[in-house]
């Protein structure tokens, strides 16, 4: 690189290294900040506050479920509660979650880039994000809508109480923030890797990030096409979905669906990369087949666009269709399992320690491995009649959606947290919370697969009598699983300002972004690295030069010029 | 730290090459992007036609084929000054590069007028999706659904024509100081593609809404 330098990095006066975090006070440096890791972090603040908000209906719901009747809130509320904490929690936390915030932040330095490919265009994603959020907030505050996250017509349509337009206007604009995020890591990836970085160099976060993105290039142009055709139903009545003028709404599930299942992989795909970094870290060994781990994520986001029907099954399409559905849904599985099974195998004979983020990463595979074999149940035609629309399903997709990705997030959270904040967060309390997590989690979902099997429908206020201690059960379990977050909150919110100084490796860990200090620089490296190791080099330890607690910048002169 | 650039080389980039190559395949992924966007409402053409096959027919010959040919025509028109316009920026010819882009947009705004006269005179005859809809003839619903996919697909291809038109009026400042040479050159050549991109959604949509069911029988 032209710009080499032999000087010593600057320092801000108080014999700190000036880094991405001191290099400009005041909200003009943030909000008009082209540097990713600035950028990630402001997702990572706008997601919090989604994140709470969204659980804040979960809180009422579950509170609400406590007993039989619908005495805390009525039909119509409830209705509002549960789309506004899918709304809010699908298109505004989780889908950004690992991509937008740690992968805005690692995606770059794991590569050995300076940048994303598209600075401007990062910032206006966000900038998408944030407003497409703030018409959300908006709607809810006019007062809500009740159509369910998944926007169904005729109730997005014909029968919609409640400000739908807003709404779906809001997800539009944040389904082409999400189209430029993966715009931009895809050709991140493709042309700013640094010289020796080859494609089976590439720790498996970038390849899950990458087939990632595949899916919000490839998918998302469809739902906001959707979208824009539901919002002209409802503000001209053009008919394209209402059978008044012979229009079908099932069109809408299927043209929704062909997005929507692909972004279900959005919001796990992430959280598998992030898995494999911290599952190779803590056992202290290379990823078990690597290549099969990589390859399965493209296999996963390409089977991915081919499963949509399964959603369907009790709409009236063709029983054939039906059929290969089913069977591409069983044929998903395969990669998935691979990756499980590469992971467990990752862990055999390795020197596991139980920091906070493996207790994640572990949490991760055994709730996840619920999520995904329940998932088998429901796409087997027979019992997806039964199963169809019942609590079944929805402590599936939260067993995958918060046992699978909110684990993951909050495991690289957890992981990245020295090198995105420079501090230390209290190792105690981050393995209380993360046992709260853990148990207040099943405590609350897996009651639900009791009750919906036998036979509690989902989106409803009230119940039958016998389904009490199920609900009661579950609304028990959110309430650890909330004082978990809190917690967890906290002191992460604490170690920002009081915790101990972090060393730019704390965790021996291997890959680029363990050479720089905590936090980086605002170029990321001083010098573009030359990478000349194979991928998680943790069992030759002596030879790398990642090594060092203090790898920079000595080590790295020496071994990356 | 953005503003460091020197001159076209961007801060997060080693070379020109690297970020001529980063450039080009981010607008090859947004136009990829742009035929899903579009494939969305494909999709939904292709269901309806094929459920209400006679209702297409007879709202396809209700459209002005005349009109249709006409801005086909000047649509492949604006793509060969399009071409010409790169094909001076990569012999560093800056006259030639505006000349062409000017030509560029008084063909697209003759395109887009065409469409405005031929909106128009579906609006005199009630025939806009909505409440207003009129229609006389038999399937007053399925024609309600084919001019609702006729004004979605044909305005939302207008909306891309009227954003080109918008990035050739920032271009052409740009030109004029002699920012592109036959070195640099690459906002040019990407606008060029999604230019094209734009031609070659009109060139499905004229026979897809105009043509269809043969003209005479």
């Amino acid at each position: 690189m032209s710009t080499a330098t032999a000087a010593p990095p600057a320092t801000n006066g108080h014999g700190e290294t000036e880094n991405f975090l001191t290099a400009g006070y005041g909200f003009k440096t943030w909000l008009l900040t082209l540097d990713h890791k600035r950028i990630g972090l402001l997702y990572l603040g706008c997601i919090t506050v989604v994140f709470l908000m969204g659980g804040f209906f979960a809180g009422m719901i579950r509170a609400e479920l406590m007993t039989p009747q619908g005495d805390l809130v009525g039909a119509e509320t409830y209705n509002k509660m549960f789309t506004l904490h899918g709304v809010l929690m699908i298109f505004f936390f989780l889908i950004p979650s690992v991509p937008a915030v740690l992968g805005n932040f690692v995606l770059p330095i794991m590569i050995g880039a300076k940048d994303v490919a598209f600075p401007k265009l990062n910032l206006l994603s966000w900038y998408m994000y944030a407003s497409g959020a703030l018409l959300a907030l908006l709607a809810m505050v006019l007062g809500g809508v009740d159509t369910g996250w998944t926007f169904y017509t005729p109730y997005s349509s014909t029968y919609a109480n409640g400000y739908v337009a807003l709404v779906v206007v809001g997800v539009f604009v944040n389904g082409f923030s999400s189209i430029l995020t993966g715009l931009n890591f895809m050709v991140t990836v493709h042309k700013m890797r640094a010289p020796g970085m080859t494609w089976f160099r590439l720790p498996l976060f970038i390849w899950a990030q990458y087939a990632t993105s595949m899916i919000m290039l490839l998918g998302t142009p469809v739902v906001a096409i959707t979208l824009l055709l539901v919002v002209l139903e409802r503000v001209l009545h053009i008919g394209i979905f209402d059978p008044r003028y012979g229009g079908d709404p099932i069109l809408f599930q299927h043209m929704f669906w062909f997005y929507s299942h692909p972004a279900v992989y959005i919001m796990i795909l992430p959280g598998f990369g992030v898995v494999s970094e911290i599952i190779a870290c803590f056992s202290r060994k290379a990823i078990f087949g690597y290549s099969f781990v990589a390859f399965s994520s493209l296999a996963i986001a390409v089977l991915g666009f081919l499963v949509w029907g399964h959603h369907m099954f009790t709409t009236g399409q063709s029983m054939y269709a039906s059929m290969v559905f089913s069977f591409i849904t069983f044929f998903i599985a395969v990669p998935t399992a691979v990756k499980i099974f590469n992971w467990t195998a990752t862990l055999y004979k390795g020197s596991i320690s139980l920091k906070s983020p493996m207790l994640y990463a572990l949490g991760f595979i055994g709730l996840f491995l619920i999520g995904g074999l329940t998932g088998l149940f429901l796409s087997t035609l027979g019992t997806d009649i039964h199963l169809h629309d019942t609590y079944f399903v929805v402590a599936h997709f939260h067993y995958v959606m918060v046992g699978g990705m909110v684990m993951a997030f909050l495991g690289g959270v957890h992981f990245w947290w020295p090198k995105m904040t420079g501090r230390m967060y209290p190792e105690t309390l981050a393995k209380i919370s993360a046992a709260l997590v853990f148990v207040g989690f099943n405590l609350t979902f897996f009651p639900q697969f009791i009750m919906g099997y036998l036979g509690m429908p989902r989106r409803y206020h009230t119940y039958p009598p016998e389904f009490q201690v199920y609900h009661v059960m579950s609304t028990a379990g959110a309430t650890v699983l909330g004082l978990g977050y809190v917690l967890l909150i906290a002191y992460l919110l604490w170690s920002v300002y009081k915790g101990p100084k972090a060393p730019a490796n704390p965790w021996a860990a291997k890959g680029l972004e363990w050479n720089i200090p905590s936090p980086p620089v605002v170029t990321n490296f001083d010098t573009t690295p030359v990478v000349t190791w194979e991928p998680y080099p943790y069992e030759q330890p002596e030879e790398h030069p990642s090594d060092s607690q203090h790898a920079y910048p000595k080590k790295q002169e020496e071994h990356l010029v | 730290m953005s503003d460091t650039h020197t001159g076209a080389l961007n801060h997060q980039f080693d070379s020109l090459e690297q970020q001529y190559a980063a450039a080009n395949m981010g607008m090859w992924a947004f136009i990829i992007q742009e035929i899903l966007f579009f494939g969305g409402l494909f999709g939904a053409y292709t269901v309806y036609r094929n459920e209400y096959h006679d209702a297409f027919v007879a709202g396809s010959h209700h459209l002005d084929i005349g009109l249709g040919t006409f801005n086909t025509v000047v649509l492949i028109g604006s793509s060969l000054t399009m071409a010409l316009a790169v094909r001076c920026a990569q012999q560093g010819r800056k006259e030639g590069i505006f000349r062409w882009i000017i030509g560029t947009m008084i063909l697209g705004a003759i395109f887009l007028g065409v469409k405005v006269i031929e909106y128009t005179e579906k609006y005199h005859h009630h025939l806009i999706p909505g409440p207003g809809f009129i229609w006389d003839g038999p399937d007053p619903g399925p024609m309600k659904i084919f001019y609702s996919l006729y004004f979605c697909m044909t305005g939302m291809h207008a909306l891309h024509m009227v954003i080109g038109i918008g990035i050739m009026l920032w271009l052409l400042p740009k030109v004029r100081r002699g920012i592109y040479t036959n070195d640099y050159y690459t906002p040019i050549e990407n606008f060029g593609l999604y230019w094209h991109f734009v031609d070659i959604v009109w060139i499905f949509l004229f026979p897809l809404l105009y043509l269809i069911g043969g003209r005479h029988h």
